[in-house]
C-alpha cells in the first residue's frame, strides 16, 4: 500500500473543502472496497478523510412521506431498517444479496454506490486498463468478458458497476444528496448519477472532486411487491452475472432494473410499460441495444428468463 | 503482495508520496481546526482502542490494519490472515458487537472501539459455548479458519436473535429462526479450505437450540 496521511473529517462543508483543496484525498466511508483497491495499489490516495465520525448514520422520514437515508447507514442495518423492510423490500433484498454478513456491516449506502467495478482487467494491473490508466486501452475487449457488460458499452470500456443496492435504488427512483466543496448542497437522481463509459470511464458518477455524499433519499412508497431475484456462479457471497430489481403491481404494471449488465443499473420506462405484456416484451426492448460479447450473450436471454420467473412468482402470489 | 515491477520506479513513487505528505501535513486547515489525529507519514498515529476488555494505546502507521495491529503489534495471533481482500472470512472479529473483516479497516479508524477477538471470547480453561460446540462437533479441520468461524457464528446467532433478515428469509418482517438454511446463508463469509461446515453448522445448531 503507498503511504498516505489521515485524517477524521470534522464537519461535512469540512471534509469536503478539504476533499477538493488537498491533492490526491479521498474519502473513507467502511473502506471494504478502497482499502481493497490500495493494497493493490490500484487506488493510491495520498491523503486520507474518515467520515465516519460526520453522524450520518440515521435513516429518517423525510416531509412528503419518503425516507432519508444518512450516507454512513451501514448495509446491515438499512436491510434490517423496519420501515424498509415493509415498504422499500425490493432495498432489503438487493442488499442482503449482496457480499456477506461482515461485509454489510462495514459496507455504507454511499460507499456502496461509489464502490469500482469488478472488471478483472481492472484487477490486474499488468493489464490495459482505461479506467485505471486513461488511454492505456482495453484489455477486457476481446478477452474474457463472461462478466461484462452487454449494453450502453463503448470502444473504451465494457466494465459493469456491481452494486445490487445501486439496481434497487434505481427502481426506487432515489435522489442522492451530496454537499460540494463551496458548501452547497445538490440532490442528483440515481438515474442520472453513475455514467456510462464513453471515452472517460474513469469518470464514473456525476460527482464533482470533493463533493461528498450526505444522504440517499426515496420516494414515498409507492406499493407493489418488491421482489430482487440475483443469478450468480455460487448461492452466495458472489457478484452477480445478471440481478433484477422488480416491484409489480396488482394490474400488471411496475418498474424493472437490471444489473450485471452496464456501467449502471439499467432500467428504461418504455420497456417497463410492457411489462402487462410479459417478460419477453419487457427483456427485448430493454436490451434492443446490446452489443455483447461472445462469452456473455447469455445474459440477455437470462435477463429475461430471471424477469419471467419473477413475474411468475408475483402473479401466484 | 507482489513485489514490485521496477523498483527504482516505485521507490522514487514512495519518495514523491512522503514529500506531498508533508506538504500536506503543513498546510494550515488541519491543524487550524485541531484535527484529532494527522500527520505525515511515517509518523505513527496515535489510537486507543479496547481489545478483550483491556485498553490498548498504539501507534501504528496509518497503513496498518486492524488485523495487523492485532496480530503483530498486540500479538493476539488467534485471529488469522487467510486472503487480506475481504474474500475468506479468516479475519473475523467482533467490533462494538458486530462481525467485520478486520484485514479491510484500519486500525486508526478505530478510536475508542471494544474489540472482541478468539482470545477474548473465552480461554483454554474457560472456553465460550461456541468453541467447546466446535470441539464437541469437530467444526474443524486443520483450524486455520476456525477463529474467524467462531465469532462469526457467535455474531451470527445474536444477528438472528436480533431479528436481522437474510437473503433466505421467507418473509422480511416475519422474526428469523435459526434453521440449517438461515445459518449456512448467514455464515457464507467464512471460507473453510478444508470443508468443516455441515459440522460447524451442527455446532452452531446446538448453541442456538440452548439459547432458543
Ligand atoms: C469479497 C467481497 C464481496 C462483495 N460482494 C458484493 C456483492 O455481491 N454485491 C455488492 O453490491 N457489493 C459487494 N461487495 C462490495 C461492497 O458492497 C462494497 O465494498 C461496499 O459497499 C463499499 O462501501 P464502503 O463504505 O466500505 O466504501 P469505501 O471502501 O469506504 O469507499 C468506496 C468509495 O466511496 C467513496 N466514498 C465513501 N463514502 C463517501 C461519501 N460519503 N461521499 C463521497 N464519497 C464517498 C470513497 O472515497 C471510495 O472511493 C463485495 C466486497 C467484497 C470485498
Ligand atoms: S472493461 Fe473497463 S475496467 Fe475492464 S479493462 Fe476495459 S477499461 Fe478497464
Ligand atoms: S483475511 Fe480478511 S477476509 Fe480473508
Ligand atoms: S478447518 Fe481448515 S480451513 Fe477450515
Amino acid at each position: 500500500m503507498k503511504a498516505f496521511t489521515y485524517e477524521r473529517a470534522a464537519s461535512a462543508p469540512d471534509a469536503a473543502a478539504r476533499a477538493a483543496s488537498t491533492p490526491g484525498a479521498k474519502f473513507i466511508a467502511g473502506g471494504t472496497n478502497l482499502l481493497d483497491l490500495m493494497k493493490l495499489e490500484i487506488e493510491t490516495p495520498g491523503h486520507l478523510i474518515d467520515v465516519n465520525g460526520l453522524g450520518f448514520d440515521r435513516i429518517e422520514k423525510t416531509d412528503d412521506g419518503g425516507l432519508r437515508i444518512g450516507a454512513l447507514v451501514s448495509n446491515t442495518d438499512l436491510a434490517a431498517d423496519m420501515t424498509v423492510r415493509r415498504h422499500y423490500g425490493v432495498l432489503s433484498r438487493a442488499l442482503l444479496a449482496g457480499a456477506s454478513g461482515q461485509l454489510r456491516n462495514k459496507a455504507t449506502t454511499a460507499g456502496n454506490l461509489l464502490q469500482r467495478t469488478r472488471c478483472p482487467y481492472f484487477y490486474d494491473t499488468n493489464q490495459p486498463c482505461n479506467k485505471r490508466t486513461p488511454g492505456a486501452g482495453c484489455a477486457a475487449i476481446g478477452g474474457v468478458a463472461r462478466q461484462l457488460a452487454v449494453i450502453g458499452t463503448s470502444d473504451a470500456c465494457i466494465a459493469t458497476h456491481p452494486s445490487d443496492m445501486a439496481v434497487a435504488m434505481r427502481a426506487l427512483d432515489a435522489t442522492v444528496e451530496t454537499i460540494t466543496p463551496r458548501g452547497e448542497t445538490r440532490a442528483i437522481p440515481i438515474a442520472d448519477f453513475h455514467r456510462l463509459p464513453g471515452e472517460t470511464p474513469h469518470i464514473e458518477t456525476a460527482l464533482a472532486a470533493g463533493e461528498l455524499i450526505t444522504a440517499v433519499t426515496l420516494p414515498k412508497p409507492v406499493g407493489g411487491r418488491h421482489v430482487y431475484e440475483k443469478v450468480r456462479d455460487r448461492a452466495s457471497y458472489a457478484f452477480a452475472l445478471v440481478s433484477v430489481a422488480a416491484i409489480v403491481h396488482k394490474n400488471g404494471a411496475g418498474r424493472v432494473a437490471v444489473g450485471g449488465v452496464a456501467h449502471k443499473p439499467w432500467r428504461s420506462e418504455a420497456a417497463e410499460a410492457q411489462l402487462p405484456d410479459g417478460a419477453r416484451a419487457v427483456a427485448s426492448r430493454l436490451l434492443a441495444d446490446a452489443r455483447p460479447a461472445p462469452d456473455n450473450a447469455f445474459k440477455i436471454p437470462l435477463v429475461e428468463r430471471t424477469l419471467a420467473a419473477i413475474l411468475d412468482e408475483t402473479r401466484a402470489a | 503482495m507482489p513485489p514490485p515491477p521496477n523498483l527504482d520506479l516505485s521507490r522514487r513513487g514512495v519518495l514523491a508520496t512522503g514529500a506531498a505528505t508533508a506538504a500536506v501535513a503543513a498546510a494550515p486547515a488541519g491543524a487550524a481546526q485541531g484535527k484529532p489525529a494527522m500527520t505525515a507519514d511515517p509518523a505513527p498515529l496515535p489510537v486507543s482502542l479496547e481489545v478483550n476488555g483491556k485498553v490498548r494505546d498504539l501507534s501504528p502507521d496509518a497503513r496498518t490494519t486492524l488485523l495487523d495491529a492485532l496480530r503483530e503489534h498486540l500479538h493476539l495471533t488467534g485471529t488469522k490472515k487467510g486472503c487480506d481482500h475481504g474474500q475468506c472470512g479468516a479475519c473475523t472479529v467482533l467490533v462494538n458487537g458486530v462481525r467485520i473483516n478486520s484485514c479491510l479497516t484500519l486500525a486508526v479508524m478505530h478510536q475508542g472501539d471494544k474489540v472482541t477477538t478468539i482470545e477474548g471470547l473465552g480461554a483454554p480453561d474457560a472456553l465460550h459455548p461456541m468453541q467447546a460446540a466446535f470441539i464437541r462437533h469437530d467444526g474443524y479441520q486443520c483450524g486455520y479458519c476456525t477463529p474467524g468461524q467462531i465469532c462469526s457464528a457467535v455474531a451470527t446467532l445474536d444477528e438472528i436473535k436480533r431479528g436481522v433478515p437474510s437473503h433466505v428469509s421467507a418473509s422480511l418482517t416475519d422474526k428469523p429462526r435459526a434453521t440449517n438454511l438461515e445459518m449456512r446463508e448467514r455464515m457464507s463469509g467464512n471460507i473453510c479450505r478444508c470443508g468443516a461446515y455441515s459440522n460447524i453448522a451442527e455446532a452452531m445448531a446446538e448453541i442456538a437450540g440452548d439459547a432458543g
